[in-house]
């Protein structure tokens, strides 16, 4: 048995373990592992997550158990001191010894911190590790205690240093970045796009310093401040050092390997250092006389390392490495692959630039305009992947170069086809080497048969991610070309997308959940499908949610919405937000009587909070005795119509808003639908009911009423978009009729209007074919089943008070008319609230 | 908090001295559940009827430490039985009291059996 000692746990340390234990079998091999740092390898290219999350777990490439399970001792916290190589053993800190068969040194870097007088100061950081963030954010919050406007800078403005302007961002200090050079990211973008990225990057809040060299760090022991020059300063109150790195390469040269003058220890293209057991790989290797601080090439570095080892002498580093890069900088996308730009003697340049969306595409052409050189992407980098291909398989330019960047003119569509016409070699995912070859044929040979196992069984986007949109697009091509379907089905028990179940639970004339399960599904069902199949059934039967409560969510069950303590909100409709005094003082009498929190919505209601399960009934009866009927607050069903007071009362208003809220409200109350529905309906073009945030609204125009839909608010807002212009109210009608059932036929469950219309093709163009022309022929079947299910209302609370069978289902005890004792409130402003979450 | 969590642990079916007399069969809605009491436990009871079985598991959430779990939809997982809360759809297995869709702690599930109409749930205490 051969002993591996690996000295460095970082992710190039990591990879090298992974792929030899996938080569290896471990009764040949006893792996080591040293890591410096107090945990496993984590992946240090999304550290600034970190700062959002602060789970240093989500980070982790392999818990620690992995190594155990794959018979690797992994050895933390533990620094590795000294080699002697004519002994093949090492030396660690706490004074014990190893002996080995093959060293790999995975040391990696330290950033490197420019010897500037004041760098020792108090509040002066490096970016690198997982305590280096912590650190950098107990620091930060220190100062922000005493000073709410302090501010941070990153010396450095490559590709880590924003990185770090983005931490400095989500600390909550005023950032600024520093860099010596006279561009951001020298390395990867030319002047004009520097200067693009760095428009966005100030409208985002960070200021960019450039050409500045630093050479003196002020304040007394703690910094406060930078000074580049004769009255030329910055003050600050911390700064986070990303000047680039120097390799960690102090074993090297202690026991005698062949450096580089400027660092780095020296390997071949077999990753062997002048030792032939010892390699380096990934930050510490000096390959090309170069230091490679790229994940990618590191990867690569860690599978050559392991083949050589294992006897497959032929694999060897390429002759040049790619230094294509693609990355989101708070959020804005930057990329550049090949030769980013040139003199004009080499090649040259198609430039696309818009500064009033922050976005710049260059690409580079050989002289004969046949070959792409490279390029750089700012703002969006959609196109990346397949250039990138384009650019590393040498594929032939198409005669209008520029519309691989512009877009094609004339019919949509993009100039180059799809992933589908590189060919096999293509390398598709470059941090895991995974070809267009190795992707589709783990489906073709059946060994996967879906995006997750090729997932799992090529490692391909596991990586840096980059490369998802084209294994998406790979994946879904070769299944459609194997005849397979892809397509978004509802889950595990039923293999249909909820229009094809629609069709079917009608044609067949299905009428319980167990029927459909039985007649056109497999299992026994579970909270996906449970709920889907209920809003179906509601839609074509008017089934209300009292007909099969095992199958609805859980508020629909039990017809109001849990809280978070487990107690309920109860919420009367309250149609167009009109509401007498009388039925003020009912709501108010009620929310008294059973210690109720009271609060007005923000679609116009009342929402009384706090209710215990038994109580929901007698509550009910009270409100129903009153005049109120159910809300169905808790349901995927209409919500409210908004309104403003409109022409009877405002002076500006063009005509009754509320009365038609509350008609339109009436109308469509109780429809169950994929999602909630929110409506909304304004007196004049001042939309003082926020129609155009709702998933219908009417605004009241000379000459009648504008129809806009698919909008909504929530986390991704949208305005909804004009159907039709100056119509009447039975026009209004008509037209959200045809709409609504045609959104409830066709969406996804829980897909909401706006994303239901982003993905129907032809969008609000093809949507006004099918309501306003009838393009499809169904408008009347459309409307027909929409007046059957207006007819066929029935307060679903109405019915529970009214049925004792009903009644029964709002106990907590099934056995005893005890309460839920577990049930705390603690008092807030007057009113109750529940007790804190503590987990 | 923490202490209302360790008041339930799992018990086996060889491990059961009392036969709690829970219900009657017909209170328990098929396909669904509800909520027993016992001492000062809350047990949430389902009636599979798809499967012709019974399942009880503690009512607690160990996500947010909320008495629900009796009211959440059940159904399967690849064949197996599970119950998903219906505060954040955390899932779990009514076999084993698994998490099934993360990694929190496991749920305790007792045996069930039903004699007579009469639904018995067993404890070891």
């Amino acid at each position: 048995m051969k002993t591996v000692i690996v000295v460095g746990n970082g992710m190039v340390g990591y990879k090298f373990c992974e792929k030899f234990v996938s080569k290896s079998s471990s009764d040949e091999y006893k792996l080591i592992v040293f890591g410096e740092e107090p945990r496993p390898a984590y992946d240090r290219v999304h550290l600034s997550e970190y700062f959002e999350n602060q789970d240093a777990n989500a980070l982790e490439l392999a818990p620690a158990s992995w190594y155990k399970e794959n018979n690797i001792e992994l050895i933390t916290g533990q620094r590795v001191t000294d080699i002697k190589k004519e002994n093949k053993e090492i030396h660690t800190a706490s004074g014990k010894s190893y002996t080995y068969d093959y060293l790999i040194l995975a040391t990696g870097s330290v950033p490197f911190v420019p010897p500037i007088s004041g760098v020792e100061k108090e509040g002066v950081f490096v970016y690198r590790t997982i305590e280096d963030l912590e650190e950098m954010m107990a620091y930060a919050s220190q100062i922000k205690a005493i000073k709410p406007n302090g501010k941070a800078a990153i010396l450095g403005g490559g590709l880590l240093g924003l990185e770090a302007g983005k931490a400095v961002l989500d600390m909550g200090l005023e950032a600024h970045v520093v860099e010596f050079a006279p561009k951001l990211m020298p390395r990867q973008l030319d002047t004009r796009s520097s200067n693009v990225l760095q428009l966005k990057l100030e409208d985002m809040g960070i200021q960019v310093h450039l050409s500045k060299a630093t050479n003196k760090i002020l304040g007394d022991k703690v910094i406060e401040g930078m000074e580049f020059g004769e009255d030329d300063r910055l003050d600050v109150d911390m700064l986070i050092i990303s000047a680039g790195i120097r390799p960690r390469d102090e074993l090297g040269k202690t026991c005698g390997l062949e450096m580089g003058t400027r660092g780095g220890i020296i390997v071949d293209n077999r990753m062997r250092t002048s030792a032939k057991d010892i390699f380096a790989i990934g930050e510490v290797a000096l390959y090309n006389q170069m230091i490679y601080g790229l994940v990618a090439p590191g990867y690569e570095m860690a599978d050559v390392a392991v083949n050589q080892i294992l006897g497959n002498q032929e694999v060897i580093m390429p002759e040049d490495m790619d230094m294509s890069t693609k990355l989101k900088l708070m959020g804005v996308d930057v990329a550049s692959f090949g030769v980013p730009y040139m003199p004009a003697e080499k090649g040259l340049s198609i430039i696309f630039e818009n500064k009033t969306k922050y976005l710049y595409k260059r690409i580079n052409v050989s002289h004969d305009g046949k070959t792409l050189l490279g390029g750089i992407l700012v703002g969006d980098a959609a196109d990346y992947n397949i250039l990138h291909q384009m650019y590393l398989n040498g594929i032939a330019l198409p005669d209008n170069a520029e519309e691989l960047i512009v877009g094609a003119r004339g019919e949509g569509g993009s100039a180059f086809g799809s992933a589908m016409d590189l060919p096999d070699t293509a390398q598709i995912c470059s941090c895991e080497s995974v070809s267009k070859g190795n992707i589709c044929s783990s489906l073709l040979n059946g060994k996967s048969n879906s995006l997750k196992e090729v997932i799992n069984c090529t490692k391909a986007t596991t990586g840096c991610g980059g490369c998802k949109p084209m294994v998406v697009e790979l994946v879904n091509e070769t299944l459609k070309s194997m005849g397979k379907e892809v397509k978004d089905v509802i889950c595990e028990h039923f293999e249909y997308t909820r229009q094809e179940l629609y069709g079917i639970i009608k044609v067949k004339g299905i009428t319980s959940y167990d029927e459909a399960l039985d007649k056109c599904g497999h299992g026994d069902g579970c909270e996906v499908c449970k709920p889907a199949l209920a809003s179906i059934f509601a839609t074509i039967y008017n089934h209300t949610a009292n007909k099969e409560d095992v199958i609805q969510d859980s508020n629909d069950r039990f017809l109001a919405n849990i809280q978070r303590n487990g107690s309920y909100s109860v919420v009367p409709r309250i149609p167009g937000g009109e509401i007498t005094p009388d039925k003020l003082i009912v709501l108010g009498d009620v929310a008294k009587q059973y210690g109720l929190y009271t609060k007005i919505t923000g679609g116009q209601r009342i929402d009384l909070f706090g209710a215990e399960l038994n109580d929901l009934p007698n509550i009910w009866k009270k409100l129903i005795d009153a005049g109120f009927e159910s809300g169905h607050a808790y349901g995927k069903s209409l919500r409210t119509v908004k309104s403003c007071v409109g022409s009877t009362w405002c002076r500006y208003g063009m005509d009754e808003s509320v009365s038609f809220a509350i008609a339109l409200e009436e109308r469509y109350k109780g429809i169950r639908s994929p999602h909630k529905l929110k409506g909304g309906v304004s007196g004049c073009i001042r939309e003082c009911a926020e129609a155009r945030g709702k998933d219908f609204g009417v605004i009241a125009v000379e000459g009648g009423w504008n129809l806009y839909v698919c909008g909504n608010g929530g986390a991704t807002p949208k305005h909804a978009q004009l159907l039709a212009e100056q119509i009447d109210n039975e026009t209004v009608i008509k037209y959200l009729d045809r709409f609504l059932m045609y959104y409830i036929r066709t969406a996804a469950p829980l897909m909401r209007t706006a994303a239901w219309l982003e993905k129907l093709e032809g969008g609000m163009e093809q949507l006004k074919k099918i309501v306003i022309e009838d393009s499809l022929n169904i408008a009347e079947e459309l409307e027909t089943d929409m007046q059957g299910l207006v007819e066929k209302y029935e307060c679903e609370w109405k019915q529970a008070v009214e049925n004792e069978e009903i009644g029964r289902r709002f106990k907590h005890f099934v056995n005893t008319d005890e309460r839920d004792d577990n049930l705390v409130f603690v008092p807030m402003r007057e009113q109750k609230m529940p007790e804190p979450w503590t987990n | 908090m923490e202490a209302l969590f360790q008041q339930y642990s799992p018990v086996a079916l060889d491990k059961v001295t009392v036969w709690f007399k829970a219900c009657q069969e017909h209170d328990i809605p098929e396909n669904g559940g509800a909520c027993v009491k016992y001492k000062n436990k809350q047990i949430a009871l389902y009636h599979f009827k798809r499967k012709q079985k019974w399942y009880a598991c503690q009512n607690l959430c160990p996500h947010k430490m909320e008495m629900v779990l009796s009211r959440g939809m059940i159904g399967d997982s690849e064949g197996i039985a599970k119950v998903a809360c219906p505060m954040h759809k955390k899932t779990f297995s009514l076999e084993t009291g698994e998490n099934l869709n993360g990694d929190l702690p496991s749920i305790a599930t007792f045996p069930v059996k039903v004699e007579n109409g009469f639904v018995y749930i067993g404890f070891s205490e």
